[in-house]
């Protein structure tokens, strides 16, 4: 994994509150990267997925940029591209 | 007279409608000299009410005869002649209805219909008709042939005649009175032999409906087909699943390639502001909501105090004694049991001891439904001082009597009764009585009063050598006892045979003696009766009495104001051989008096209350300094103490004078948030249980020997919120400061030798100048 790589998605997981993160790929419910449980990346993609589409049909100019879902226990976060999906989950501060 | 008229006057109306006047009268006008004549004279022979007057048909011949043509009869001559009877009828008719002021009438019938009307009204017509009718009737009637009217049909079909010839049958008469002799012949053999009757269809009943009355109505067009469906069954079926992953060697080319860098770094920025955002405050935290846990709930505000639920006293069993320990049935609810002892010092016990012998010691089970009679007894050999629910099993009850006996109870067979699902046809009007169905031996016991008794937990298990070990049945089976005179015993339930026994054990009894069973105990622990030993004799070397609690590897034992830390590993001493316990690792002597309570709070594994003399104590376990908390001299002595099963702050402190206090630690810590009475004698026991979410019970008992139920209130029972945390910040507070004060100790005591050294440095230095 390359250093800068690494460095960027260690700061990410070194926040307080940081639960995982995960990398996935976009073609499918791949997954590279994983801190968590993996279940979240295949039904995460889906939704995302869903959700652009939603965003694009509003719009087609427009396209998603961040997804945020809060649940009671904690935060997703996903941030969508052209080919590869982060997703990083939070619990907030208590 | 008068109804006569207007039913005459109806006829005549009527028969005027068809043609002027009827046939069979005739109006005629009468001359005053005809009238004076028959004596008919208007208004005075004949009135209005008594228009008839009969006139001699002779008479009126005769006046024909006589005046001829001037008589006023001439006209009718001829039907005056033909007139059949001898006496006409003559009418005056004063209203002229018929056009003059007589009519005569014409007809006989005509005659009789005038004279007697159609419709007879009243008696009083008909009397008045009577007189004519016995006028008319004064003609004899003429005999008259007979008319047929069908009578003489009856009266002949009563007779009996003959409907038939008579038939004769006539035989030879030498025949006569000889036997008959019938023989067979059959039908078919000659032609007449019978008549038959054949059916036929008769056509008068073959009815063929012609015509039909219907109703038809048109619908649109129907249609009925039928398809075979696939029958679909539910099927178990499960499916798993696993997130497809690319392989190692995938990952890593992947992981190194410039698109993820790419990516990584422009996204990167977007996480670190959204999981900033929420490190700084929680945006969905509603506010408004929080703040209303802390005020108590606005409706139910109301009252903070204890709330009296229920009392039970029995005046057969628990007059003149003492409530000594209560304890929660662990899994029947609104049952409880208490344990009655006599109260009377030691002298009396002595001087009354044949009296006691009389009267067994019991242990009660209350029941909610039934505050009047006790559910169940159980019979104890002595006072029970203490006793506890089996944790693993709730019908095994294990107690410490007074002269140190452990005894064990099996409630099996009455369990049914407690949850109330026995069927009250057979009520019985006595309490049952269970008898204790396992005692320890009397020398193999304690010497003195079992003040504490308590089950180890199921998971377990202390082997002979004091090592705890692991319990893999789950079951409890060992139970820990305690007495003032400095023993502890570990006592175990299961048969002898089962643990490992060591060759100097042999005095304890392995078989089971079929003993025979007078008073229907259970046999569940017959192999322990009177053979029961305890496992494990620990020895301290003080006076040690009261509360265990249910620990790991330690043991308090408080006593007189003195709480004793220790732990209960055997250990061997070298030079003898024989198992001693170690010397107890802590002395404490806070409390002014014997400490009745050491009970370790639910929710904090390592904080343990104790009560005694006029205070009471908090310790964590680990520091050794001394009590953490320690509350201020309270005026009465304080009998027992407890914590709240649901609020980590709140403990309950019962008072010599029948007082309840209830201290909230986290509100204040010099004086009890609340104080209430009870009962007029002193506490003896206190016990809490949570029933529901929305009740909270709490067992008081005192020293007459009654148990009052009491219901939390929703301030004392439901948390405030982080309470938990504030408690632990708490006690973490007060460590600190028994810590800093043992440092600021040391260090004084240091400084003071210093200066002490400093001072003598200084007269030596001046001495020797």
């Amino acid at each position: 994994m390359s250093a800068e790589v690494e460095e960027t998605l260690k700061r990410i997981q070194t926040h307080k509150g940081v639960i995982g993160t995960i990398v996935v790929n976009a073609e499918g419910n791949t997954t590279l990267i994983t801190s968590t449980k993996v279940d979240y990346a295949g039904l995460l993609h889906q939704l995302t997925m869903k959700a652009r589409s939603t965003v694009r049909d509003l719009d087609p100019q427009n396209d998603l940029t961040f997804l945020r879902i809060r649940s009671k226990k904690h935060e997703i976060m996903v941030a969508p591209d052209k080919e590869y999906l982060l997703i990083v989950i939070q619990n907030p501060s208590e | 007279t008068v109804l006569y008229v207007f039913v005459f006057d109806l006829f005549l109306l009527w028969q005027l409608g068809i043609g002027g006047h009827p046939n069979d009268i005739l109006p005629l006008t009468l001359t005053s000299a005809t009238q004076e004549l028959f004596g008919c004279r208007c208004d005075e022979d004949v009135t209005g009410d008594n228009p008839y007057k009969i006139l001699r048909k002779e008479d009126i011949v005769q006046d024909m005869r006589m005046r001829a043509a001037v008589s006023d009869f001439s006209p009718m001559k001829q039907l005056v002649l033909d007139y059949p009877e001898d006496e006409l009828l003559l009418v005056y008719d004063r209203d002229f209805i018929y056009g003059s002021s007589f009519y005569l009438v014409l007809t006989a019938d005509a005659k009789e219909r005038h004279l007697k009307p159609v419709v007879a009204l009243g008696v009083e017509v008909a009397l008045e008709r009577e007189p004519s009718e016995v006028f008319a009737a004064q003609k004899t009637s003429e005999p008259q042939p007979w008319i047929s009217l069908g009578s003489e049909q009856e009266i002949e079909e009563e007779s009996v005649t003959d409907s038939r010839p008579r038939y004769r049958i006539s035989r030879v008469r030498r025949e006569f009175g000889s036997p008959i002799f019938f023989s067979d012949r059959n039908a078919m053999e000659t032609k007449d032999g019978f008549i038959e009757c054949t059916p036929y269809q008769d056509k008068n009943f073959s009815l063929k409906q012609m015509e039909r009355h219907t109703g038809v109505q048109t619908i649109p067009n129907l249609k009925s087909s039928s398809t075979q469906t696939q029958w679909t069954y539910p099927r178990s079926m499960c499916t798993q699943y696993e997130p497809r992953e690319f392989s190692e060697e995938k990952k890593e080319n992947c992981l190194q390639s410039e698109k993820l860098k790419n990516f990584v770094n422009s996204v990167a920025s977007r996480f670190e502001m959204a999981i900033q955002q929420n490190e700084i405050m929680d945006v969905f935290f509603d506010d408004w909501k929080a703040l209303s846990e802390e005020d108590s709930g606005y409706g139910r505000k109301a009252d903070p105090h204890l709330k009296e639920y229920q009392s039970f006293t029995d005046l057969h069993f628990s007059k003149e004694k003492t409530i000594s320990n209560i304890n929660w049935h662990p899994t029947i609810n609104g049952v409880i049991a208490v344990a009655v002892t006599e109260r009377l010092s030691f002298e009396d016990r002595i001087n009354g001891s044949t009296k006691l012998l009389l009267n067994p010691s019991l242990i009660l089970f209350w029941s909610f439904s039934d505050p009047i009679n006790p559910q169940l007894l159980l019979e104890c050999p002595d006072d029970v001082f203490s006793f506890e629910f089996c944790p693993s099993d709730p019908n095994i009850i294990v107690g410490g009597c007074m002269n140190g006996q452990v005894v064990l109870w099996d409630i099996s067979t009455h369990v049914e009764q407690l949850q109330g699902t026995r069927t009250s046809d057979k009520r019985e009007n006595e309490t049952p009585v269970v008898r204790y169905c396992a005692v320890s031996g009397i020398e193999n016991g304690h010497k003195a009063p079992i003040t504490d008794i308590q089950w180890l937990p199921g998971t377990f298990e202390v082997s002979r050598m004091g090592v705890p070990m692991e319990n893999k049945n789950g079951i409890c089976v060992q139970i820990v006892t305690c007495a003032p005179d400095c023993c502890v015993m570990f006592w175990d339930i299961r048969a002898p045979r089962v643990l490992q026994t060591m060759a100097d054990q042999r005095k304890q009894k392995v078989e089971e003696k079929p003993l025979e069973n007078p008073h229907g105990v259970p046999n569940t622990f017959k192999h322990l009766d009177l053979t029961w030993k305890p496992l494990i004799r620990v020895q301290h070397i003080s006076y040690c009495q009261t509360q265990l609690q249910r620990v790991l590897s330690t043991t308090f034992c408080p006593q007189d104001g003195e709480l004793v830390y220790t732990d209960w590993k055997l250990e061997k001493d070298n030079d003898s051989g024989r198992l001693f316990s170690a010397k107890p690792s802590h002395r404490f002597i806070i409390h002014d008096g014997q400490v009745n309570t050491v009970r370790r709070s639910p929710f904090f594994k390592d904080i343990i209350l104790t009560v005694g003399g006029w205070t009471f104590a908090i310790w964590k376990e680990g520091v050794t300094n001394g009590p953490i908390i320690q509350s201020s001299c309270s005026q009465k002595k304080c009998t027992v103490g407890y914590w709240s099963q649901s609020r980590p702050a709140v403990l309950f402190i019962g008072k010599e004078d029948g007082n309840i206090d209830v201290w909230d630690l986290l509100e204040k810590t010099h004086e009890p948030s609340q104080t209430q009475n009870i009962t007029a004698t002193q506490i003896t026991c206190i016990k809490p249980w949570i029933v529901s979410s929305k009740q909270h019970l709490l067992a008081v008992s005192d020293h007459l020997g009654t148990l009052h139920i009491l219901e939390i209130p929703w301030t004392l029972r439901s948390p405030s919120s982080n309470e938990k945390l504030s408690m632990s910040k708490y006690f973490e507070k007060e460590v600190d400061r028994l810590v800093y004060f043992e440092k600021r100790r040391e260090m004084r005591a240091k400084e003071k030798k210093d200066y002490e050294a400093e001072e003598l440095r200084k007269k030596m230095v001046r001495y020797s100048i």
